[in-house]
This record gives C-alpha cells, sequence and structure tokens, in this order.
C-alpha cells in the first residue's frame, strides 16, 4: 500500500506538444501525486517526453482506444496498491489546480468515483459546437434518466476515484465514450457518483478525435451499450490482480 | 404480388435476428461495436417485411415484376457481404496487432533472459 499516495493516470495519444506542461503542472499542484502516463501507441515523442519529466510511462504495443488506455491506467493503480487516484487528459484540457475540487468527496467518504462537469450552473465557459452540443444533452437525459440522478457532464474525463471505483473500472471497463457508458456501471454496482463543476480548457494541441459521421455513430453505438448495460446480469467475476 | 405467409415469415426471421443479437450484446458475447451491422441489417430486413408496399415498389424500381421477395434476398445478401467484408478489415487488423504482441513478448523475454543471466553472474 502506497499510504498517503495518489495516482494521477493520465491517457495521451500523440500529445508531444502538451504532454510535458500536463506533467509538471500535476507535479506542481501537489507533490503527493505520483503521475502515470498511459501511452496509447503514439507515434511521436509522447512517452519520451513524460518519463523525462519524472513521470511513470506504460507503453501500450498498439493504439487500443481511449477505453482500454485509461482502463490500464486504473490496472496500474490498483496492482500498486494505491487508494485513491484521479483522472485527467493528456492534452492539458483539465487543470490539476482543480484536482482538489475533486479529491473533496473521496476523502470525505461521500463518493466512490467524482466527476467534473463543466455544465454545472456557473462553469458555463465551455460552448461546443452544435452538434458536440445536441450529443452531450442527449447522454445527460438518458444517463440521469437510467440512473436516477441528475447528472450534467456524461463524457467527462477529470475524475478522482477511491479503491473501490479503481477496482471496479479496473475489471470492467467500456471503450469508445468510456465514461457515459461507466456511469450505468457505477449505478448498477451501487458505488456512488458525484459531480462536481469545474472549468476546462480548449485544447493546447492536437486535435479531439471525433469527426462528425463517426461522432453519429458513437451516439448510436453508445446509447445501444446504455441500455444494454442497465439490462446486463453483473455476476462478473472480478480479476483477480496480486498485489505485489 | 408478396404472400402474406412470406410477409410474416421475413418479419419473424429479421425479428429473431435482432433479439438473437441483443441477447448477445447482454451475455457479453458480442460487443457493441460489432453488433450494429447486424442490428441494421436486422432492422431493414424486417422493415421491408412488415411494409408489403415498400418491398413491392422497390421491386418494381429494380424491374422485379414477377417475385417482389426475391428482393429481400438480395438486400439481405448484400447486408451479408458488407458485414464480411467489415470483419475482414478487423481481422486484418487482429492479426497486425496479434503479431506486434507476439514480437513483444519474445523481446521481452529475451531482454528479461539477458537480465537474469548479467544477475547470475554478479
Amino acid at each position: 500500500m502506497r499510504a498517503g499516495r495518489i495516482v494521477a493516470i493520465v491517457p495521451a495519444f500523440n500529445e508531444a506538444g502538451a504532454i510535458g506542461g500536463v506533467v509538471d503542472a500535476i507535479r506542481a499542484a501537489d507533490p503527493a501525486y505520483d503521475v502515470v502516463v498511459i501511452d496509447d501507441g503514439s507515434s511521436d515523442e509522447t512517452g519520451a517526453i513524460a518519463r523525462s519529466r519524472g513521470a511513470a510511462v506504460v507503453t501500450l504495443p498498439y493504439n487500443v482506444g481511449i477505453g482500454g488506455t485509461v482502463q490500464t491506467g486504473f490496472k496500474y493503480a490498483l496492482e500498486h496498491g494505491y487508494e485513491t487516484a484521479v483522472r485527467l487528459d493528456g492534452d492539458g484540457q483539465h487543470d490539476p489546480g482543480e484536482l482538489g475540487k475533486l479529491l473533496g468527496p473521496i476523502h470525505r467518504d461521500e463518493a466512490d468515483i467524482v466527476t467534473g462537469s463543466r455544465f454545472i450552473d456557473g462553469s458555463g465557459e465551455y460552448r461546443p459546437p452544435l452538434a458536440r452540443r445536441i450529443g452531450i444533452v442527449w447522454f445527460a437525459r438518458i444517463v440521469s434518466l437510467l440512473i436516477r440522478q441528475q447528472v450534467t457532464d456524461t463524457t467527462s474525463g477529470f475524475q478522482a476515484l477511491n479503491r473501490k471505483g479503481i477496482a471496479l473500472f479496473a475489471g470492467d471497463y467500456p471503450n469508445d465514450y468510456p465514461e457515459v457508458e461507466a456511469m450505468v456501471l457505477v449505478f448498477k454496482h451501487r458505488l456512488r457518483l458525484v459531480e462536481v463543476p469545474v472549468t476546462m480548457r480548449g485544447r493546447e494541441t492536437g486535435q479531439s478525435s471525433i469527426t462528425f459521421v463517426r461522432s453519429i455513430y458513437y451516439v448510436f453505438k453508445v446509447t445501444l451499450a446504455l441500455f444494454m448495460a442497465m439490462v446486463r446480469r453483473y455476476a462478473v467475476p472480478q480479476e483477480e490482480v496480486r498485489h505485489p | 404480388m408478396t404472400s402474406v405467409r412470406t410477409s410474416v415469415a421475413a418479419a419473424i426471421a429479421s425479428l429473431l435476428l435482432i433479439l438473437i443479437v441483443l441477447e448477445l450484446i447482454r451475455g457479453r458475447r458480442l460487443k457493441e461495436r460489432y453488433a450494429l451491422l447486424w442490428l441494421v441489417t436486422g432492422v431493414v430486413l424486417f422493415v421491408l417485411s412488415a411494409w408489403r408496399d415498400g418491398l413491392n415498389t422497390i421491386a418494381g424500381w429494380l424491374g422485379v415484376s414477377t417475385y417482389p421477395p426475391a428482393i429481400l434476398f438480395a438486400i439481405a445478401t448484400l447486408f451479408i457481404i458488407i458485414v464480411l467484408l467489415h470483419y475482414s478489415t478487423v481481422l486484418s487488423q487482429l492479426d497486425d496487432q496479434n503479431t506486434l504482441l507476439a514480437q513483444r513478448v519474445a523481446l521481452l523475454e529475451e531482454r528479461l533472459r539477458a537480465q537474469e543471466e548479467k544477475t547470475d553472474a554478479d
């Protein structure tokens, strides 16, 4: 067990331009964070830069997609015995200075998983394009209905988790747009989910990996996955993990 | 004209396809990613089976006047070809990834063995 240490999981795919600043900012925010960058088969210097700034780097042999990448981070956290994890994106849109807000409900034992929301009132600086906004509202409505709890930002990758949350996601984590479906997983496993307001910056470099046609496909796919997740039985044996 | 019996049988068959696919997803034996094309196939076939005028109209467009249900076969075949092509691309990707994994494991084993020999020698 790593008492008092918090692991900061940073999934990154071709973020050579931003990753160095992200790692530095996390370490500057609080020295208690151990940063692990999960490099999703980048073809640029993402991994090398992260390592040079003092982060642990797990390099996937090929691109596995965002869900598998983030889950690798949760497995890392579980295997290394961390009690608490935070997760933020490698493109610099999440401000490590706000991690304290996310960790509040975890430290007070009010939640197992905390997500930072851009859309809780008072934090409305972020104005996504129309198509994106429709998707955001659609998923917020459906997920809120399914899990019987008001959520506003279902695609936020800015999160904090306790050991229960880490273990759940290490054993079972969805693939594309994983955060949306993960909220249903959290509900079905009777863990506590809390949203806190955060502000997010625009992307520093690179571009969002989602094009318009793909986004229509994802809306259908994720909606189907949401309903399937609701009717699925969860006698799924949790993966046994040795604790070195 | 399409006989009612043909329509009912085709509708039941496509409905069965949809239900089986959904049950496979629920049981985690099929991922949503690979199920969507099957579901689209099922829905299109179901619509054309139940909506008899539609089927006859499309048959007319395509110059099939004697036996409209042949259009069901044609569309089913078309979708099966699309699904198979999709799977071929997925298979090719898996093939590449599998090779890469085998290479990674082999290289890691070699590195581990070299490390162990070095440790033994010390």
